[in-house]
C-alpha cells in the first residue's frame, strides 16, 4: 500500500469514529505535556511547594531522635491538619496550580509554540481537556507523593503506637480523605486557573484576587460560598483544627453539606469553568506580537 | 463569492487589529497550483496567511479552503498544511519528534506515523540531522524541519511563509523543486516572499499586497493588464536603433524610446504593447531595420510590483 493510500484510509477510518480519535489526542496531549512540563527546571519552584512540609517534618524527625521530644500522635494530628488545610489547601496548592495550570497555554503564547497546536486536526474542546488533565495529572501527582511523604513522616516516629493509629484507628481513613482532598483542589484550582490564563494575558493579578476571595468568601452570603473552591473541600478535611479568632476564617464551616455534595459540587464547578475556557479558546487568535 | 472543493475563497476579508489594519476587503479565489503573495513588510502577507489557516479570525467576511473554514479542524488540518515564519519551536524537541507527534494527534497509528515522519524528512533533506534537537539546528534546518513538518501529512494545501529564507542556494533550488513537484500533483501551494526572482519563475499566479490591500491578482500577464495606465517596457536589439528609436516616438502611446550605450538596442516604454508590436511589424516588413530580438523588459513580478505600489511600499 502506498502511503498516499495509507493516509487515505487513515483518515477515513477516523473519520467515522471521531470520539476514538478525542481519546487518543487526548491521551498524545497528555502525554507530551506532562513529559514537557514535569521534569524541568523551570518547575523547582512547584516542587519546593509541594516538598516544603515534607523537609520540615524531617527535620522535625531527626529533631526528635537527640532530643526529648514531648510530642503525641493526637498533637502531631492536628500539625499535620494544619500543614494540609492551611498550607496546602491554602497556598501550597493554590500557587503551584496557578504557575502549572496558567502555563499551559499562555507559556505557549509566550515561548511562541501555541500556533504548532492549533494547526494539527485537534479540536479546541480537546486542546482544552487535554492540556487540563495534563497539569491534573502533574500537580495531583506532586501533592499526593508530598501529603503520602508528610503522613508517613509524621506518624512512623511513633512506631507500633503509630501503625495501630494508622491500620486500627482513623488513621488511613483521614489519610484517604486529605489524598482525595488535595486531588480535588488540584483540579478545582486547575481548572480555575486554566480559566484566568485564555482571560487574561497576565494572570497574576485576577490570581491575587483570587486568593482574597477564597479567604474570605466564608463571609459571604450561600450561594456566593459555592463558586470558592475551598468552600467545597472545608467539608471534606478530616480533623477540625482548633483555631479561634481571624485565623478561624480559614477552617469555619459556615454551611454543612454532605460529602457526596461538597464533591459533587466541586466537580460541576470544575466542568462548568472547563466549559467556560473551551469557548475562550475557540475565540483566541495568535497574536504573539501582543505578548 | 460560492466557495468551490478545489478552490480558496476570500470573500471580502477584512481584519483589524483594534484600530489598526491588517488587510481590508480582500476578494480573490485560488485554483490549484502554486500562488505568490508578495509585498512589502507590514503589507498583509503573514496576515493573509494566518487568516487562511485560522491563527486569527477576520473582523469582516469568509474565508473557504476545499470548501472547509478552520472552524472544522478535524477536517480541515487533514488537508493543510502551514508552515508559518516563526523561529520557536517546543522546548527540547528533536527534529523527528517535532513531525512524528503532530502526525499521532492527525490519527496516525504508530506505523504509519513512523512511516511519514522518515518520508517528510527525506523530502526535506533533513534525515541525517533528525535526532538532534531543534535547539541546535541552523537556520536553514530549521526552515526545512518546519516545511517537513507542514507536508508530512500530505495536505492538499500548502501554505508557507517566506519558505526561502535562511536557506542556502542548494536548499533553495531543491525547496522550489519540491514546491513544483507538489504543485504538480494537482494541489495548492501558497508562498509568501519579498524574494521577487525566486517566486516569479515557479508561480502560475501572483497576489500583489501593500498596506494591506490586494493591489492585483491573477497570472503574471493578467496583472500586467491590469496596469495598462502604467508604460510597459520593451526592449528591442536591432541593426539600426536611431531609425526604430524615430519611428517609435511617432506613435502616441509610446511614452519613451531610449537608445542604450551599446548603440544597437532601444528600450521602448509604451502604454499598448500590441501597437508597437505592429509598428515592429511593419518596420521590418518594409526592410528598413534589422530585428534581432525583442523581448519585454518588465514582465516580473518585481517590475510589475514597483509600478503598483511604487518604490515606498505605497500604494500608486
Amino acid at each position: 500500500m502506498s502511503i498516499q493510500e495509507s493516509v487515505a484510509r487513515a483518515q477515513s477510518s477516523l473519520k467515522e469514529q471521531p470520539w476514538r480519535l478525542f481519546a487518543s489526542q487526548i491521551a498524545i496531549l497528555v502525554r507530551t505535556e506532562v513529559r514537557r512540563n514535569l521534569f524541568t527546571r523551570r518547575r523547582i519552584w512547584v516542587y519546593l511547594l509541594a516538598f516544603i512540609p515534607v523537609l520540615i517534618f524531617i527535620t522535625h524527625n531527626i529533631f526528635s531522635v537527640y532530643h526529648t521530644d514531648s510530642s503525641n500522635i493526637e498533637d502531631d494530628t492536628l500539625v499535620l491538619a494544619g500543614f494540609m488545610q492551611v498550607y496546602y489547601l491554602r497556598l501550597g496548592i493554590f500557587f503551584a496550580c496557578m504557575g502549572i495550570f496558567t502555563w499551559l497555554f499562555r507559556g505557549e503564547m509566550v515561548s511562541r509554540t501555541l500556533h504548532y497546536q492549533f494547526l494539527v486536526p485537534v479540536r479546541r474542546e480537546v486542546l482544552v481537556v487535554g492540556k487540563f488533565l495534563a497539569g491534573s495529572v502533574i500537580s495531583v501527582l506532586l501533592f499526593e507523593v508530598a501529603a503520602l511523604a508528610c503522613f508517613y513522616l509524621t506518624y512512623s516516629r511513633f512506631g507500633a503506637a503509630g501503625r495501630s493509629y494508622i491500620f486500627d484507628g482513623p488513621g488511613l481513613a483521614q489519610l484517604g480523605s486529605y489524598l482525595l482532598v488535595m486531588a480535588l483542589a488540584c483540579i478545582g484550582y486547575g481548572a480555575v486557573f486554566l480559566a484566568l490564563s485564555l482571560l487574561f494575558k497576565n494572570p497574576i493579578v485576577p490570581g491575587a484576587m483570587l486568593l482574597g476571595w477564597e479567604a474570605v468568601a466564608p463571609i459571604f452570603p450561600s450561594w456566593a460560598q459555592h463558586l470558592s473552591v475551598t468552600f467545597y473541600l472545608k467539608h471534606l478535611c478530616p480533623v477540625k483544627l482548633p483555631i479561634e479568632g481571624p485565623m478561624a476564617i480559614f477552617t469555619i464551616v459556615a454551611e454543612p453539606v454532605s460529602p457526596f455534595i461538597a464533591i459533587f459540587g466541586l466537580l460541576c464547578l470544575t466542568v462548568a469553568v472547563l466549559v467556560l475556557s473551551c469557548f475562550l479558546i475557540r475565540r483566541l487568535e495568535v497574536t504573539y506580537t501582543a505578548e | 463569492m460560492t466557495p468551490g472543493a478545489t478552490q480558496i475563497v476570500f470573500d471580502n476579508v477584512s481584519k483589524f487589529y483594534g484600530e489598526v489594519l491588517g488587510v481590508n476587503k480582500v476578494n480573490f479565489s485560488l485554483e490549484p497550483g502554486i500562488t505568490s503573495l508578495v509585498g512589502p513588510n507590514g503589507s498583509g502577507k503573514t496576515t493573509l496567511m494566518n487568516l487562511l489557516t485560522g491563527l486569527i479570525k477576520p473582523s469582516h467576511g469568509a474565508i473557504y479552503v476545499l470548501g472547509l473554514t478552520p472552524q472544522q479542524p478535524v477536517e480541515f488540518f487533514r488537508r493543510v498544511g502551514y508552515c508559518t515564519q516563526f523561529d520557536s519551536f517546543p522546548p527540547g524537541t528533536n527534529g523527528y519528534d517535532f513531525i512524528y507527534w503532530p502526525l499521532r494527534l492527525h490519527g496516525f497509528a504508530h506505523d504509519q506515523a513512523t512511516k511519514l515522519t522518515n518520508e517528510a524528512l527525506d523530502r526535506a533533506g533533513m534525515t541525517p540531522v533528525a535526532r538532534r534537537k531543534v535547539a541546535g539546528y541552523s537556520k536553514g534546518m530549521r526552515q526545512r524541519i518546519r516545511l517537513a513538518q507542514a507536508i508530512a501529512h500530505h495536505p492538499s494545501v500548502l501554505v508557507l511563509d517566506e519558505p526561502l529564507n535562511g536557506l542556502d542556494p542548494m536548499a533553495r533550488s531543491e525547496s522550489i523543486a519540491l514546491f513544483e513537484a507538489i504543485a504538480k500533483q494537482g494541489m495548492h501551494v501558497i508562498i509568501s516572499s519579498h524574494i521577487l526572482e525566486e517566486v516569479d519563475r515557479i508561480s502560475d499566479r501572483v497576489v500583489l499586497m501593500s498596506s494591506g490591500y490586494v493591489v492585483a491578482e491573477g497570472q503574471i500577464k493578467e496583472v500586467r493588464r491590469e496596469v495598462r495606465d502604467h508604460p510597459m517596457q520593451i526592449l528591442v536589439r536591432c541593426s539600426n536603433a536611431a531609425k526604430l528609436a524615430s519611428a517609435a516616438f511617432e506613435l502616441d502611446h509610446v511614452v519613451e524610446a531610449k537608445i542604450l550605450s551599446d548603440g544597437q538596442s532601444v528600450l521602448v516604454r509604451t502604454r499598448d504593447a500590441e501597437q508597437f508590436s505592429l509598428l515592429l511589424n511593419k518596420i521590418v516588413s518594409a526592410g528598413l531595420v534589422e530585428v534581432d530580438a525583442v523581448a519585454p523588459a518588465d514582465d516580473d513580478v518585481n517590475s510589475i510590483y514597483q509600478y503598483l505600489i511604487g518604490s515606498d511600499g505605497g500604494p500608486a
